[in-house]
């Protein structure tokens, strides 16, 4: 399988207080093409501070990384910020956990779509992006796109709005989407759907998916392999099916047994 | 649409209700109009005659109607004083009074518009630092005594333009704008201050939300994030402040009227209150009522353009 991302010692440190605090501690992570990683973890075990550092989202001055993130034979960590926005919305897509206020709330659907287009291929036709827009609003499943792209987030639901966001990622056709905890916010059935569009989403277009969670379940569906944070550290990583039919780590085991019931034959595109 | 006729249905109640009130106001305020007009020496008989003549013996409500009617169609009645119609006393300092309002309010716009977005921008910066001060204590200065600086600096040090060499717009539009600029820009100041003060921070709260967040990760530069993204957002708020602030100004120029000698609103109005030349005084009053209230009518519909989700039920 071709690599298309190799994260190695990924180290993040915050410097808000006296003492410098270890967000992420040596996080490695290689992805392939058309790959689902799935990075589970509580909250605060730094699986959002890995996906947002690859997205090259984290840029506060309180903050300092280090290690290597190689995409298309660039460091995203050293490389120049223009180098980085080239990548961003193009080749690395990001959806979030917060649907309801991950939109601009003044702007309409449609216009927010299309905005990686604007920015990475200006020369793409105002009609052409248009159409481009409505058919990938159609693909992640908004059956009426046509008016969606003329409405205003304040007009969606919660999962609506994340479909959205998720169109909005793949208009560029990205190499790699990251998705940090897309489903959180919403309502099971919604979440389901959601989870589906993404398997979709890989199949058809052989996106690679980083896929961010705290729900085992829902990454034994979707993830071919796994990666285990607790407090900035990797505690295990392996084949999904592998790491939860026999978890090593003690904090996986935890994991595992904190949730009422998992299904382990899980319907995942386990490859 | 729907939203915009609401709005001006409320916009033609409250100007009912203010005209209300300002009549009943001036109904209730010690003083006879026609003793007024006629001098003490005048006999009762001469009094009660006049009084009948001018309907002030008639109902409350019939009195208000024709009064109202009267001054929907430009008609304020006539000046006890002068014995003319108020219409024509006030008809050419109306518009000197609102040219320098208006100025007001643009330059607030021109200036405290990019200076919010520099401080926001460059947060905590040499320039936002400087800003910030001075901010502290333009707002602390009252307009009339900014206009006395003014005057001094511009008018008697750099010779820019002559203290009390107004010159009419009748006359000559361009060296009435150049005269009217100064007195202007003493208005503008304190709003100047306030302005840049709550843009800075509207922009830096609105740069901490998530949908900008989601704009960086598509590729925008700061300026991107900045400009197609924050500024509408961060903008809501300073417009309704704006909005105040325009009718704010607007009365507010009537004090700088006085201190660069300028025959607008000021001087009629003054003499009108201390002669209870009641006519002239309640079209003025009138006059200010209508404007802050078409002024809020108006920021209610931009509203409406900038923020979509105003007026959905």
């Amino acid at each position: 399988m071709e690599i298309i991302l190799d994260v190695t010692d990924l180290h993040i440190e915050f410097h808000d207080h006296e003492t410098p605090e270890v967000a992420v501690h040596d996080f490695d992570l290689m992805l392939g093409k058309g790959e689902i990683v799935g990075i589970v973890g509580e909250s605060g075990s730094g699986k959002s501070m890995s996906a947002l550092a690859i997205a090259g989202l984290l840029n506060r001055k309180t903050l300092t990384k280090s290690g290597r993130i190689m995409f298309d034979k660039h460091d995203l960590l050293t490389c120049d910020r223009k180098t980085l926005r080239s990548y961003q919305g193009d080749e690395i897509s990001i959806i979030f956990q917060e649907p309801m206020t991950s939109l601009n709330p003044v702007k309409r659907i449609g216009w927010q779509v299309e905005e990686s287009l604007r920015i990475h291929h200006p020369d793409i036709d105002k009609k052409i992006r248009k159409m481009k827009a409505i058919k990938m609003l159609k693909d992640v499943g908004l059956e009426n796109a046509a008016d969606v792209y003329n409405m205003y987030p304040h007009e969606l639901s919660g999962g609506m709005r994340q479909r959205v966001m998720i169109a909005a990622a793949m208009i560029g056709e990205p190499k790699i989407l990251i998705a940090d905890e897309p489903t959180t916010a919403l309502d099971v059935t919604v979440q389901a759907q959601i989870v589906d569009l993404l398997k979709k989403i890989n199949r058809e277009k052989g996106t690679s998916i980083i896929f961010i969670s705290h729900d085992l379940s829902l990454v034994n569906q979707l993830c071919q392999r796994v990666i285990v944070m607790q407090k900035g550290n990797i505690v295990e990583s392996g084949k999904t099916t592998d790491v939860f039919t026999r978890p090593r780590h003690t904090y996986t085991k935890k994991l595992i047994a904190a949730i009422p019931k998992i299904d382990l034959n899980g319907d995942g595109d386990m490859a | 649409m729907k939203y915009t006729l609401k709005k001006f249905v409320s916009m033609i109640v409250t100007l009912v209700v203010v005209s209300l009130c300002v009549f009943l106001a001036f109904n209730v305020l010690p003083g006879d109009p026609a003793v007024r007009m006629l001098g003490l020496e005048a006999s009762p008989e001469l009094i009660a005659q006049t009084r009948e003549q001018m309907g002030l013996n008639d109902p409350f409500l019939v009195r208000y109607f024709r009064w109202f009617i009267a001054f929907v169609q430009g008609d304020f009645g006539t000046s006890y004083s002068y014995s003319v119609p108020v219409a024509g006393l006030v008809a050419n300092k109306i518009p000197i009074t609102l040219t320098m309002g208006l100025m007001a309010f643009v330059i607030t716009v021109l200036i405290s518009i990019p200076l919010g977005i520099v401080t926001a921008k460059y947060e905590n910066g040499i320039l936002d630092r400087i800003i910030n001060v001075s901010n502290q204590i333009v707002m602390a200065i009252p307009p009339f005594f900014s206009g006395i600086l003014i005057t001094f600096v511009f008018g008697l040090i750099l010779r820019i333009f002559t203290p009390g060499g107004f010159v009419s717009y009748t006359e000559d539009m361009g060296r009435f704008v150049r005269y009217l600029f100064f007195p202007s820009l003493a208005v503008a100041l304190p709003k100047i201050s306030m302005t840049v003060k709550m843009l800075r921070g509207s922009l830096i709260d609105e740069a901490a939300k998530d949908y900008t967040r989601t704009a960086y990760s598509r590729g925008n530069n700061t300026n991107g994030v900045l400009y197609r993204h924050v500024l509408k957002n961060a903008m809501i708020p300073v417009i309704t402040f704006l909005g105040m602030a325009l009718a704010d100004m607007v009365a507010g120029s009537i004090v700088i009227e006085q201190v660069f000698s300028i025959p607008g609103i000021s001087r009629i109005l003054l003499t009108s209150i201390s002669n209870r030349d009641y006519p002239v005084v309640e079209a003025i009053i009138m006059g200010i009522a209508v404007i802050v209230i078409v002024v809020n009518f108006l920021v209610d519909v931009i509203y409406r353009i900038v923020d979509p989700r105003i007026g959905i039920e």
